[in-house]
């Protein structure tokens, strides 16, 4: 018989925590999605102005951050996946994975210098 | 009694690269994996470069504006909106499998064909909306 893990979502660190990361982020990106989908439907035809001031508002600044933010969480779970069925040896694999994350963290900060840097 | 070191098993290696071999469910999964890659490698630099380009100033959105009237640019543009709607509706059918709907091989593969038909009819209708 097999026995039930005993592990609940909020514990210390497990190889699913990941894999629950990967749904949360999933479902947040898929509802700022629909909301600027919405956004484009509703204004139609968009000028400076209406895309400036959209960028104005802090609300908007912190959602589309954490859209961000859930993009490259996201994004790491999925390339490292993707770098673990491809690549085998530990040192190329490591390294794959080093170059990944510094480019996620440097869109990270990029993200942070468009939304609040100007 | 010595041990002799076994020669590693020779297992079965399935190498069919012909997509058309593949059952529709697996077509979902490996245009999720691939367009997953190309929007980590393309599409979240471009989309920084360009929403940083079109915020600095009215000469650069209207330059942005310009350079997405282009028909090539819109071609381009249209390839990367299906990737994120795949990759969109791709995943939202996983996260019903993870809450076991539609987890039985009919309605895998009928799901899995609602994907590619969204994925594409989504696409369909931006392209309509930016020509």
């Amino acid at each position: 018989m097999v026995k039930r893990a005993d592990r609940t979502p909020v514990g210390a660190h497990y190889g699913w925590q990941d894999w629950l990361v990967q749904r949360v982020t999933a479902v947040i990106m898929a509802l700022f999605s629909v909301v600027i989908l919405g956004f484009f439907i509703v204004k139609g035809s968009i000028g400076y102005a209406d895309w400036r001031d959209l960028f104005h508002g802090q609300m908007f600044r912190i959602l589309a951050l954490l859209f961000m933010l859930s993009v490259i969480y996201h994004a790491w779970i999925g390339i490292r996946d993707v770098l673990m069925d491809y690549l085998k040896p530990v040192g190329i694999r490591l390294t794959a994975n080093v170059v990944v994350l510094l480019f996620l963290i440097a869109c990270a900060i990029w993200s942070v210098s468009i939304l609040w840097g100007r | 009694m010595s041990t002799v070191p076994r020669p590693p098993a020779v297992r079965p290696k399935y190498y069919d690269l012909n997509l058309l071999n593949l059952p529709v469910p697996g077509l979902v999964s490996i245009f999720h994996r691939v367009t997953g890659v190309v929007m980590f490698l393309v599409l979240i630099p471009a989309v920084l470069f360009i929403v940083e380009g079109t915020l600095g100033s009215e000469a650069g959105f209207n330059r942005w504006k310009a350079f997405f009237s282009e028909p090539l640019a819109k071609v381009v543009f249209l390839v990367f909106a299906w990737a994120y709607m795949h990759h969109f509706f791709a995943g939202i059918r996983y996260l019903l499998l993870d809450v076991h709907i539609g987890i039985y091989l009919a309605s895998a593969r009928l799901s899995a064909k609602m994907v590619l038909v969204a994925g594409l009819v989504a696409t369909f209708l931006i392209g309509m909306r930016i020509w």
